[in-house]
């Protein structure tokens, strides 16, 4: 039997050394109300060769996906992932062990998991960093309510260039609560309107939530929002779509947020149709008991030497149940583990590396783009790896267009923030070829010189 | 074991009163019900409370309770040495590890306490259970 | 008596950070192929970070071989029975790993139009139909990230489904045997968790149910079967009275794995319920997720279901639907974690009908089998049939002087991972034994051996277990002094 491994005399032995005839014995304590009738409505089971060509015949219907040059972002994004990642996290000692409760036979997750905290804390720029979060816009929502918990207060004030997807995401999460998010708008550099939000700093306002790079890939400028933020006893929470944009840019940390929330799939996993992600969180340490999720802490054992366990765990809800700070159990374990390698691996100047030709490619995509008549980047902000274009044509029909030429060109925002009707966000990472970058700019003209007729 | 100096709450907590200030701490079965204890979350002081009201709260590895008030009145004073040295309320609960000191404001409040009789019955029962 | 005790090589692997550093990256991008002036030239020199102190510099040999040995100090389901109750440890199968793997799932961005990421969503879609097929529900949304998001979605729902009728109510039953996470997850929508005291038969008490149903209850959250592995025999009764009271009942689906195929909890009157894929699908638990925490609805359900859901149009060809109003709105990110459903799809498609009802009847074998062949030695609290699950306890050791704990870590000197402890809590001292079905009737009989061989090592000589675990490259760690005094990361235990 698939995955069972008794063979029938064994299951026979074993009824019978229970006093039992036949496995249904075994049920005869379930009300009979509730046995079903008839054969479950699913097909038999299949053998692996089956699957095999079942998998590949699904796989191929997603015609695009690697034959595609694409400059999607938005919140996921494409990077080299360096095939030691997938080698070791495919050891059974990793991928097949659970949550390291049993701290002395799980040395090898904790220990990791350690280092991850540690790496992600010095590129955070934080005192600490939990185990991981579900992913960006989980933690960036369980970053809310925990600023809640430190400074009481009613309403969140919310930069409008946090991502769309995530702001829905926290929306969901506070709708039980008595917390009132307020939008705060961003302004033509697209950069968050520090007029507005001092207007809207009341004290009833317990955090700012800003994003750097934010979803239009402009980075803010987090020290002036900070000090802003602070002058109202209000928590900074700095949340990020994009890892890799920390080797390179003044730590959040260092710019004065209180709590750092965002996603680490830049860091070594792969992109897979949008999960599973890394939730990263980072706060500092007077904070540490408010904050949500699993840590790894570092202690000794009975012989005196080094080891680590799960620690603040009274934070939890198997203690805590309905006082937990979170729900948050099972999270992203092995996302973790990935990133810890990536950041290992890469090393200091790997980062940097990677990170510098992500801000080089994407300044020259920029460039090449608004040479064309009528093309224009829509923020004069300063940008990472990703930008806005305003398209003298609809941004739609022209990713359509591009299609024949096997190119996705970037995410049009008209279905994100409706009045930007002709705004194409771009993203541009180390994979894009220069070629690349030339060829779209080429069918750009082409399709602008036609008028967008084509 | 249990000071007839002392008034008992069923939340497991002591409470000492002298000139109108009510010293409050856990007690000794409360603490060795919650094994070593890592941290404590203490009131501020001039934050006013009624009896029943939520005070702070105590951790130890496996667990974590509520500290609440005994009595109403305004926190006058709190055990700082805890902060660092929660392991105080271990070794000394009815002493060193005591936690908040609570300026009376309603003297009838001490009426719903336990002496230390009752508190040692209330708790026999509690272990029965 | 196999002494399956096994010890580490490598005994001491330092941090990444205290290993030696500077200049050894071996990591290489394509040379870039465009003019770079320098970050000070492209962006503001006061966004620019100089460096990051501290961060570790190796070669790949050396990370390599760094995670490699750290790996070897954990225990994991492939080297033997991982009796984890509530936790499902069971067989991960490869095929699962080769088909999340196939480049066209794993290089798919979440963005791409959906006209060329069809493969994906017919996935999803698969997936959805084959979770509706076991449980008898009406509707699925695969967003919730994990068993507790996928709870927190299902309290979501359902009060949003009662708002709509007018009323949210303020109130949720919880039996006291329930895990950790339902409180947690009624309080996050906004509920008031209420506790149900068992009967002494560990299943909910009709009579203490039919006294605190009142018109503030808006849900009775339940495990089917309980923590305690008893399948809740009067679960029609149940539902009668709770959907008479106006209210709802959401189902923990963690122990679903124990009569999947053998009853529906959609024929129960079940009207939420999340299912934990890594339990009892098959997907890996990989160190503590990522996991996938599905969640079924029944009709009354379905307009509130997590955006976007995926909606299959009249020319076949598959769309994601953002556009429902009374929709809770998005708990993920994106869709759900893909990857893992991947895998969950694979493991139902390999088993089918008649192997996914094995699967069902081997775990309440197997489980069975151990408690039959322990209970002489093991006390049981309660002693009702149970399911794929066993919940013995120290009572008869205590008088040793030899507790839950210290039984815990001498299985770790035998070679095998302890069971879940202390939990539930409405047995004091619990162990709570899940051998799942994939466990070969070898490893169960020397497990059963060895839980023997210590209750009479408890009996006979109680001081070898002070020290417990000795035998490993481990012994007990400190863990007040780590809550006590949190070391987080390197740089603070540098600093201490």
């Amino acid at each position: 039997m698939k995955y069972i491994p008794h063979s029938a005399a064994e299951i026979e032995s074993m009824l019978q050394s229970m006093g039992l005839k036949e496995l249904s014995d075994l049920f005869r304590h379930v009300p009979e109300g509730v046995l079903v009738s008839s054969e479950l409505p699913i097909p038999e089971g299949q053998s692996e060769m089956e699957l095999d060509r079942y998998f590949r015949e699904v796989a191929g219907m997603n015609n695009g996906v690697m034959e595609f040059s694409t400059f999607l972002g938005a919140g996921a994004y494409h990077h080299h992932i360096p095939a030691v990642i997938d080698s070791l996290i495919s050891r059974a000692e990793f991928y097949t062990a659970y949550t390291p409760y049993q701290a002395e036979v799980s040395q090898g997750t904790l220990q990791a998991i350690f280092e991850y905290q540690s790496m992600v804390s010095m590129l955070t720029g934080m005192d600490v960093t939990n185990a991981s979060m579900y992913d960006g816009a989980t933690a960036v929502a369980e970053a809310v309510l925990m600023a809640n918990r430190v400074r009481k207060g009613t309403k969140a004030l919310v930069a409008s260039s946090v991502h769309p997807f995530y702001r829905w995401v926290l929306q969901t999460y506070v709708r039980n609560f008595s917390i009132e998010l307020v939008e705060v708008p961003f302004t033509e550099e697209g950069r968050l309107c520090t007029d507005s939000l001092q207007k809207a700093l009341d004290d009833d306002v317990f955090t700012v939530l800003v994003q750097s790079p934010n979803f239009f890939g402009v980075i803010e400028d987090l020290e002036a929002i900070a000090g802003l933020a602070h002058d109202r006893k209000a928590l900074l929470i700095s949340a990020f779509t994009e890892a890799l944009s920390l080797p390179i840019l003044k730590s959040p940390g260092d710019c004065g947020a209180d709590i750092v929330a965002g996603e680490g799939q830049s860091f070594g996993i792969p992109l897979s149709f949008g999960g599973p992600y890394l939730g990263i969180f980072s706060t500092n340490t007077p904070h540490v008991r408010k904050m949500p999720g699993r840590v790894v802490g570092m202690t000794k054992d009975a012989a005196g030497r080094p080891g680590f366990v799960l620690t603040l765990s009274t934070r939890e809800q198997h203690i805590r149940r309905e006082k937990a700070t979170s729900n948050i159990c099972t999270n992203q374990g092995l996302c973790a583990l990935m990133a810890a390698i990536y950041l290992a691996h890469a090393g200091k100047s790997g980062l940097r590396l990677v990170a510098e030709q992500n801000l080089a490619k994407a300044h020259f995509a920029a460039a090449a783009l608004e040479k064309l008549p009528g093309v224009k980047r829509r923020f004069s902000g300063p940008f990472f790896n990703e930008f806005v274009v305003r398209l003298p044509v609809d941004p739609h029909e022209f990713a359509r267009y591009c299609k024949n030429s096997k190119l996705v060109p970037g995410v049009p925002l008209k279905w994100f923030y409706p009045e930007m009707t002709n705004e194409l966000l771009v993203c541009v990472t180390e994979l894009n070829t220069r070629a690349e970058i030339e060829d779209m700019a080429d069918l750009l003209g082409v399709y602008c010189s036609k008028g967008g007729l084509l | 074991m249990y000071s007839d100096d002392f008034l008992y709450t069923k939340d497991h907590e002591w409470v000492r009163v002298e000139d109108g200030e009510a010293t409050l701490g856990i007690t000794h079965y409360a603490q060795e019900e919650l094994g070593d204890i890592v941290f404590v979350e203490l009131p501020e002081v001039g934050t006013t409370v009624d009896a029943g009201d939520t005070l702070g709260s105590v951790e130890s590895v496996k667990a974590v309770s509520d500290i609440y008030a005994p009595v109403g009145g305004e926190v006058i004073e709190v055990n700082e040495i805890l902060e660092d040295k929660p392991e105080m309320m271990n070794e000394d609960p009815h002493g060193d590890g005591w936690i908040a000191k609570i300026r009376l404001s309603d003297k009838s409040d001490l009426d719903k306490l336990f002496s230390a009789d009752d508190y040692e019955a209330y708790i026999k029962e509690e272990k029965e259970k | 008596m196999t002494n399956r005790v096994r010890r580490h090589i490598s005994i001491d692997e330092k941090l990444l950070f205290d290993q030696a550093t500077g200049n050894r990256s071996s990591f290489e991008l394509a040379p870039l192929d465009v003019d770079y002036p320098g970050a000070d030239r492209l962006l503001p020199r006061e966004l620019v970070r100089e460096d990051v102190p501290h961060f570790p510099e190796l070669n790949e040999v050396e990370v390599n071989r760094h995670f490699t040995r750290l790996s070897t100090y954990n225990y994991f389901i492939d080297l033997g029975l991982y009796p984890l109750g509530s936790c499902t440890m069971k067989y991960n199968p490869k095929i699962n790993e080769k088909m999340a793997r196939i480049p066209s799932f794993a290089e798919a961005h979440p963005l791409q139009l959906h006209e060329n990421t069809q493969g994906c969503l017919r996935l999803m879609k698969h997936l959805e139909e084959m979770l509706l097929a076991v449980t008898g529900m009406a509707g699925a949304t695969l967003q919730p990230l994990a068993g507790a998001h996928g709870e927190m979605t299902g309290m979501m729902l359902i009060r949003a489904a009662l708002e709509a009728r007018g009323n949210p109510r303020r109130t949720v039953l919880i039996p006291d045997s329930a895990h950790g996470t339902n409180p947690a997850s009624a309080v996050l929508c906004g509920y008031d968790a209420i506790t149900l005291k068992s009967n002494s038969k560990g299943c909910i008490d009709l009579a203490e149910l039919r006294e605190k149903l009142d018109e503030n209850v808006a849900c009775l959250m339940l495990t089917n079967p309980n923590t305690l592995g008893v399948f809740e025999e009067n679960i029609l009764e149940i539902s009668r009275l709770v959907h008479e009271n106006g209210s709802l009942i959401y189902m923990d689906g963690a122990n679903f794995n124990a009569f999947m195929g053998i009853a529906r909890p959609g024929e129960m009157g079940i009207d939420v319920m999340h299912l934990n894929l890594h339990k009892t699908f098959s997907t890996p638990h990989g160190g503590g997720g990522p996991g996938a925490g599905p969640v079924v609805v029944g009709e009354e359900l379905l307009p509130f279901l997590p955006v976007p859901v995926i909606y299959e149009k009249a020319d076949g060809e598959l769309t994601l639907d953002y556009d429902r109003p009374a929709s809770i709105g998005k708990v993920a990110g994106f869709y759900g974690n893909f990857g893992v459903l991947v895998r969950a799809l694979t493991y139902m498609m390999r088993l089918g009908r008649d192997g996914i009802k094995a699967v069902a009847e081997h775990a309440v074998l197997n489980a069975n089998y151990l408690r039959h062949h322990l209970q002489d030695v093991y006390h049981l609290e309660y002693g009702q049939p149970t399911m794929h699950e066993v919940v013995f306890d120290d009572r008869y050791q205590e008088e040793f002087g030899v507790s839950t704990m210290d039984i815990a870590k001498r299985l770790l000197e035998y070679g095998f991972h302890p069971p879940t402890v202390y939990f539930p809590l409405i047995v004091h001292g619990a162990m709570m034994i899940e051998p799942t079905e994939t466990e070969t009737k070898e490893e169960l009989d020397a497990f059963i051996e060895t839980m023997k061989q210590i209750a009479a090592e408890a009996r006979a000589n109680p001081a070898v277990f002070r020290q417990a675990p000795q035998a490993l490259r481990t012994a007990r760690l400190d863990e007040t002094g780590a809550a006590r005094t949190p070391i987080l990361t390197w740089q603070q235990a540098r600093e201490s």
